[in-house]
């Protein structure tokens, strides 16, 4: 089901069909349409093809540990952490500064390794895999978003994108129309020559969404993507995130304290000193926020 | 539909982990344009590093001139000293002296010029250094894009390749000519007298050197980049 306004009389259309002509007003509604069509078009252009897989849980930790040695004082960031991921679902990872969410982020990005524990992705234990496959996983079936935001400075918008896609060795011409579709997707279709320093801290946070998405992974790791950009740059980011992970079907795992991201999760992991405190399901958050607001 | 095509070679689902492709690259084409533009869009560090490599070559260049310019007005003077039908045979008195100590002039000379580039070649680890740790967030970045230490590696060696040939070029011409205009000011004929295929294979030698010295000072660097792991050199504040 479509949602259609009319930029004329405003009027809102729900309909599963194709609609030319505003029904309240007689608006021609052609250019709506086609600016939908043309959007679907490039979501469904790099939607994950995801029919042949099988498993339930896409990501799988059990009994993670992490201890940071700090000179002769040994911190514990992880206190053995099982979490289940199931393929698809939009997952936010809470809990205060320190709380070890960050760790755990990169655990399950393979970024860092446990000391105790493992994370198995796709049911592939990680702590088997050599450098070469730990790198390869990296570049095919994780995209990262960080902070701040981590372009390359020295490349343009397009180089940005394309980079992994050289790691992973595909062809000049299709790097570049495929770099061009995924700046187009994420609406910086006009800036693809423009360097990180001449973007906005938003626009720059979408070069980096497009860049995740580069080699058309199965996850997409967030470490708090909205943590430098303001309130409404921030919701952009995020409405992009959720938009992806329902055209698409990529995992979306977001370590984050920004509550505008519990309305679009569909669950959420509370963490706090190293291990999982409590998982709230969509249902239970919507509750808890309107309790909130009154 | 060609479209359709490019999308299905795109997204081919990777589900066979039995035979993970091995099928992670960076080829040299590549490798070089990445760091061609991070040498020159960081100009400025590129010049601090680059001076000590000029500075050495240039004096390296300077020696080697002197040294060919002097072989060729020596000669000259053998020569005209012959025309004017002098005895070659009698050795003027305090020869083997001369000799002597010009023996011992070359040696302190080549001992300065081994140490200038010593000195160069550790200038050059020093500001490879910083510029990695300057680097690191970036280093980790391209780790979690799926870059193998070897890319960080090669990257880095590359860019100081590139570097030590522009520097050495910069350094060799200067000092050659910095030489070459204080001979010509002794002696105005000089250019004539000099064998300029030497010159030219002294300066290529240089060349040489340059490259090879900022290829060894990048090593530990560039090693020391590749081998952090992602999370340690994506949490690095500069």
């Amino acid at each position: 089901m479509a949602r259609i306004e009319c930029p004329e009389c405003g009027h809102v259309e729900e309909t599963t069909g194709l609609v030319t002509i505003c029904p309240n007003c007689k608006a021609d509604l052609r250019t709506v349409m086609a600016e939908m069509g043309h959007r679907r078009e490039r979501l469904r252009e790099v939607a994950h093809d995801d029919s042949m897989t099988t498993h339930e849980y896409i990501v799988r930790t059990k009994d993670l540990h992490k201890i940071y040695k700090m000179g002769e004082v040994e911190v514990p960031a992880l206190k053995g952490v099982d979490v289940n991921i199931r393929r698809g679902e939009y997952l936010s990872i809470m809990g205060p500064s320190g709380s070890g969410k960050s760790t755990l982020f990169n655990m399950v990005g393979g970024l860092d390794k446990p000391s105790r524990g493992t994370c198995f992705i796709e049911e592939v234990d990680m702590a088997q895999l050599d450098a070469f496959e730990l790198a390869w996983l990296r570049c095919r079936k994780i995209g990262y978003i960080f902070q701040t935001f981590n372009l390359i400075p020295v490349m343009t918008a397009l180089e940005n994108v394309t980079l992994p896609m050289i790691f992973a060795g595909m062809s000049s011409d299709e790097m570049m129309e495929r770099g061009a579709l995924l700046l187009d997707l994420v609406g910086l279709g006009e800036r693809l020559h423009h360097k990180p320093y001449e973007l906005s801290g938003g626009q720059q946070q979408r070069v980096a969404v497009a860049r995740s998405l580069a080699n058309n992974p199965a996850i997409i790791l967030a470490d708090e993507p909205t943590g430098n950009l303001d309130l409404q740059t921030g919701k952009e980011i995020i409405d992009l995130l959720k938009e992806l992970n329902e055209e698409s079907g990529v995992t979306i795992i977001s370590a984050t304290h920004d509550l505008k991201m519990i309305d679009v999760s569909d669950r959420v992991i509370h963490i706090r000193d190293g291990q999982v405190e409590r998982i709230e399901n969509r249902a239970d958050i919507d509750l808890e926020v309107g309790t909130l607001g009154q | 539909m060609i479209k359709a095509e490019l999308a299905r070679k795109i997204y081919k689902s990777d589900t066979d982990w039995g035979q993970v492709q091995r099928q992670i690259t960076l080829p040299w084409r590549e490798a070089f344009r990445i760091s061609y533009r991070n040498v020159i869009m960081r100009l400025g560090r590129a010049m601090i590093t680059g001076a000590g490599i000029v500075l050495g070559i240039a004096f390296l260049t300077s020696v080697w001139t002197a040294k060919v310019a002097q072989e060729g007005i020596d000669r000259y003077e053998a020569q005209s000293a012959r025309a004017i039908g002098e005895d070659e045979g009698a050795m003027a008195p305090g020869a083997e002296e001369a000799k002597a100590e010009e023996e011992a002039r070359a040696a302190r000379q080549t001992w300065l010029v081994v140490m200038s580039l010593m000195v160069s070649a550790v200038g050059i680890t020093n500001s490879m250094l910083m510029s990695v740790t300057e680097r690191f967030r970036e280093i980790g970045t391209m780790k979690c894009l799926g870059a193998l230490d070897e890319f960080i590696v090669r990257i880095f060696l590359i860019e100081s390749i590139v570097l030590g040939f522009i520097g050495s070029l910069v350094g060799a011409l200067a000092g050659h000519g910095i030489m070459l205009l204080v001979y010509i000011a002794k002696q105005s004929g000089v250019a004539a007298m000099m064998n300029w295929g030497e010159m030219l294979l002294y300066i290529v030698i240089a060349l040489g050197i340059g490259m090879f010295l900022s290829l060894i000072a990048a090593v530990p660097p560039a090693m020391r980049a590749a081998q952090m792991p992602p999370a340690a050199a994506l949490a690095t504040e500069v």
